[in-house]
């Protein structure tokens, strides 16, 4: 019934950017450029959120993660002059912001909602205070266009004309799903997420399992937040990641906890936005840019309740695991 | 059976805050042999033998298995060495399927990648070769019962158990079933495995035991074999007196009616119909057993009646007032016990203390709070009553409901809906992992209720329950009341005829799983 409808949506959607791409190439194409640099960061916080909860963590704390590796990998770019070693800052970053969120919402067994809040405080103050003006990063990243590929019509200029971290999330998502349905480590995780107890009596360390799982979702964060300082804004404000921890979430449900489809959901969303910018350019609509930019958030509310209650999250979510 | 022993246990003594659950524990189980575990609730059982599998770690004491001194780290290492357990509450993941909840921990693997194929391969040959008919790709939330604890079992085998361990397994199971799970386990036995069972049932530890070691408060306090006992003797043992093993009641004298039902209907989780056009009337000072084969819509029938589930009915009456469309708290608010089947899922909450978990349904009545503002000590005040009189095992009301043993869990739902006084009682497996001599207790409470005027609705798949305890039976099977018996010209073989349909009884459930 759902994957119906998913199909038919996705059909649509697709038929409506042909059509617009006979009638007007260079529009459409920048439209789905911006759309999809626009999701990028989505797409990656989104598999954060997703490999702790199916571990049975739920992580409000992205948006804490997000801006500490922002942060770290601008300025340790700025700094160090090199884009590379400024990445390597972020993804260490959100390394380290993962173990301290898995040591309070798992190893200490701490209400997780409380955990990652404390996260987002953290987050906030720091990269505030320690936040300094006039730093310029010593290049802009490199885009990669891959032969043949980017000669393709409309797909090629928009989807293989990209920066590194693009393809990285891709390969993510792709990774992931892999993982998570066909691998040892992927049934494990799932055991944890669905009934712990289950797991820990067929000799699974729920623990352990859940504390590794957390903390390299860290790392993703690292990723996600490396490329919005890096790659697509090219600096960094405070707290500039503007709720798209959140926004990542509320992907991760909408594509039902599979990597897959949070990858489409991004997709969509990236693509309504997309639109009305487009849309507000061409000056064909009104509108103030508060409320266009409001679009996401407002999709999300009204999303999230229409799919809620037909997608189910993992059955241990949010739980601390106790025997007995 | 070998002389070879596999366990041996010694001076075990496991304390939890308030509670010594086992204390000084000792037991040897040879090669193929079969040790029964009798105890009361509490008796710690299931403490005894969590720390076998590693779960939980002994305070003192030694486990020795295969001749080695071991101080298990958790279940893996208990697993690696040879010891399988089938947990009193099944630990299985819902949503995986059978194979895949049957190989978790120990997946085939090719690098990282789990062979599918062949976890389904292996699957099937193993259930074949034990005669456990499971289909290793069907989803475990769709199995009933019976099958969900093949699945455990062979979970245990899969990962090659010579020391099987089985908490309860047959406390969930038709009595069709529990033969059949007792004659595996003596095929197990005659393979050589160990077997370590758990039961409440004196009937099946005397038809398979070898050995029987009976706890009380934590202490071995005696060793039998079936030859030396048999079960009022080991009912004495387990309780330090005699118990009534079969029920002692008046006739019954009803009066008004209390529940009338015409023409219900509901349908089942997936919107199969499962109760059909069902007429019911249960009279004040009167027990009305449904016996039925579990799974032929007396689950559904117990959620119409108490407002769970959506039903239709031409008439739904509780003492004259109509109950049609009625949520849960408007069917208790006239004066409706309920003992739900699943004490886990719908009977407690687990985390709330015992005291709490007393007036779960009544905290909100002018006798437990005033103005929105609880009154704690008419609660505590109630509560230390009724664990009293209902002789519940623990150390404190303030203690979470989830730490207590299993038939103590039940013993707090019942003494909740009985102090209420209702005047209609639906009882759903009343006794369920219940030992003897709570059982005598649970059922003399049932009766009493009924000779104070309560009308009583006994939902049973022990048919001795059934037969014992109702003043009329109604057989349930495929939705529909098929039959209505006086207790008193009951015949055991003919309800078990209509039970399966007016047909031969077969051991197949799978046909309306
Ligand atoms: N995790 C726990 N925390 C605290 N107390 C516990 C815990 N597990 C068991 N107990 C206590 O230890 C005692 C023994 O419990 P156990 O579950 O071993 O009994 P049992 O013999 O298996 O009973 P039943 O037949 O009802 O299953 C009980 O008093 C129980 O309340
Ligand atoms: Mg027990």
């Amino acid at each position: 019934m759902r994957a119906r409808w998913a199909w038919t949506i996705t059909v649509i959607i697709l038929v409506g950017i042909m059509f617009s791409y006979t009638q007007d190439e260079l529009r459409t194409t920048s439209v789905l450029s911006f759309s999809l640099r626009y999701a990028i960061p989505l797409i990656i916080a989104a598999m954060v959120g997703l490999v702790c909860e199916r571990s049975g963590v739920i992580n409000i704390g992205i948006e804490g993660q997000l801006l500490m590796s922002a942060f770290a990998g601008f300025f340790g770019a700025a700094a160090t002059g090199s884009l590379i070693i400024g990445t390597l800052f972020g993804i260490g970053t959100g390394l380290i912001m993962g173990a301290v969120f898995a040591t309070g919402a798992v190893a200490w067994k701490m209400d997780q909602i409380i955990s990652g809040t404390i996260i987002n405080i953290i987050a906030t103050g720091l990269t505030s205070f320690f936040y300094a003006q006039g730093q310029v990063l010593p290049a802009s990243t490199p885009v990669v266009a891959i032969p043949y590929l980017k000669d393709l019509p409309l797909v090629g200029p928009v989807l293989f004309n990209n920066g590194l971290f693009t393809y990285a999330a891709i390969i993510i998502v792709i990774f992931l799903q892999i993982m998570l349905f066909l691998t040892i480590w992927g049934l494990r995780t799932r055991a944890v997420g669905e009934n712990p107890s289950a797991a820990d009596t067929s000799g699974i360390n729920v623990q352990r399992t859940r504390f590794i799982n957390v903390t390299l979702a860290g790392g993703l964060a690292g990723v996600a937040g490396a490329y919005l300082s890096l790659e697509a804004a090219g600096t960094f404000e405070r707290g500039f990641t503007a709720g798209r921890g959140f926004t990542a979430l509320a992907i991760m449900i909408f594509g039902a906890w599979n990597p897959v489809g949070a990858f489409a959901a991004a997709l969509f969303f990236g693509l309504t936005q997309g639109v009305a910018s487009q849309l507000q350019a061409d000056e064909v609509v009104d509108i103030p840019p508060q409320f266009i930019n409001m679009l996401p958030y407002v999709l999300t509310i009204v999303l999230l309740a229409v799919v809620a209650g037909r997608v189910r999250p993992p059955a241990a979510v949010g739980k601390p695991y106790e025997k007995d | 059976m070998d002389d070879e022993l596999v366990l041996e246990v010694t001076g075990l003594t496991k304390r939890f805050p308030g509670v010594v659950a086992n204390e000084d524990v000792s037991l040897t189980v040879h090669k193929g042999e079969i040790v029964a575990l009798l105890g009361e609730n509490g008796a710690g059982k299931s403490t005894l033998v969590k720390m076998i599998y590693g779960l939980y770690r002994p305070d003192e004491g030694e486990i020795r298995i295969k001749g080695e001194t071991v101080r298990l780290s958790g279940p893996r290492e208990a697993i690696r060495r040879g010891v399988g357990m089938v947990h009193q509450h099944f630990q299985l993941v819902p949503v995986f399927t059978v194979a895949e909840n049957v190989i978790l921990g120990n997946e085939p693997r090719k690098l990282s990648f789990i062979e599918k194929r062949k976890a389904i391969k292996e699957v099937t040959a193993l259930a074949e070769k034990n005669g456990m008919a499971v289909d290793p790709k069907a989803l475990v939330r769709d199995l009933p019962v019976g099958a969900q604890q093949r699945v455990e079992i062979l979970k245990a085998l899969y990962r090659r158990a010579d020391i099987l361990i089985m908490d309860e397994p047959t406390a969930v199971l038709t009595p069709q079933e529990t033969d059949e799970l007792l004659k595996t386990m003596k095929g197990f036995a005659a393979n050589g495995v160990a077997v370590i069972f758990i039961t409440h049932k004196l009937r099946e530890v005397l038809a398979i035991a070898d050995k029987i070691e009976v706890l009380r408060s934590g202490k071995v306090v005696g060793t039998t074999t079936p030859a030396e006992a048999d079960q009022a003797k080991l009912a004495q043992m387990m309780v330090g007196r005699s118990v009534l093993l079969s029920v002692e009641k008046s006739t019954s004298s009803p009066k008004e009616i209390v529940l009338d039902v015409v023409g219900l209907s509901s349908d089942s989780d997936i919107g199969l119909p499962a109760v059909r056009e069902v007429n019911l009337t249960v009279r004040s000072g009167e027990i009305v057993g449904i016996a039925g084969v579990e799974g032929n819509g007396q689950r559904e029938l117990v959620e119409a009646l108490t407002g769970i589930r959506k039903s239709t009915a031409t008439k739904f009456a509780i003492n004259d007032e109509n109950a049609i469309g009625a949520d849960p708290h408007e069917i208790h608010s006239m004066h409706v016990g309920h003992v739900p089947e699943d004490r886990e899922k719908d009977g407690l909450v687990g985390q709330y203390s015992i005291a709490n978990n007393m007036v779960l349904n009544r905290f909100d009545e002018p006798e437990f709070s005033r103005r929105g503002i609880r009154n704690m000590d008419a609660v505590n005040g109630l509560a230390t009553k009724l664990v009293k009189e209902f002789d519940v095992r623990t150390p404190s009301i303030k203690t979470p409901a989830n730490s207590l043993s299993g038939g103590n869990k039940q013993k707090v739902v019942i003494a909740r809906e009985l102090s209420a006084n209702p005047s209609l009682l639906i009882a759903s497996q009343p006794t369920r992992g219940v030992d003897v001599g709570s059982i005598e207790f649970i059922h003399s409470q049932i009766i009493s209720a009924r000779d104070n005027g309560a009308a009583v609705l006994l939902v049973s798949a022990e048919l001795d329950e059934v037969l014992g305890l109702s003043d009329r039976i109604l057989v349930m099977y495929d939705g529909e009341i098929v039959a209505e018996l006086e207790s008193a010209d009951a015949d055991r073989a003919e309800i078990g005829r209509l039970m399966a349909g007016g047909h031969a009884v077969m051991a197949e459930e799978s046909s309306h799983g």
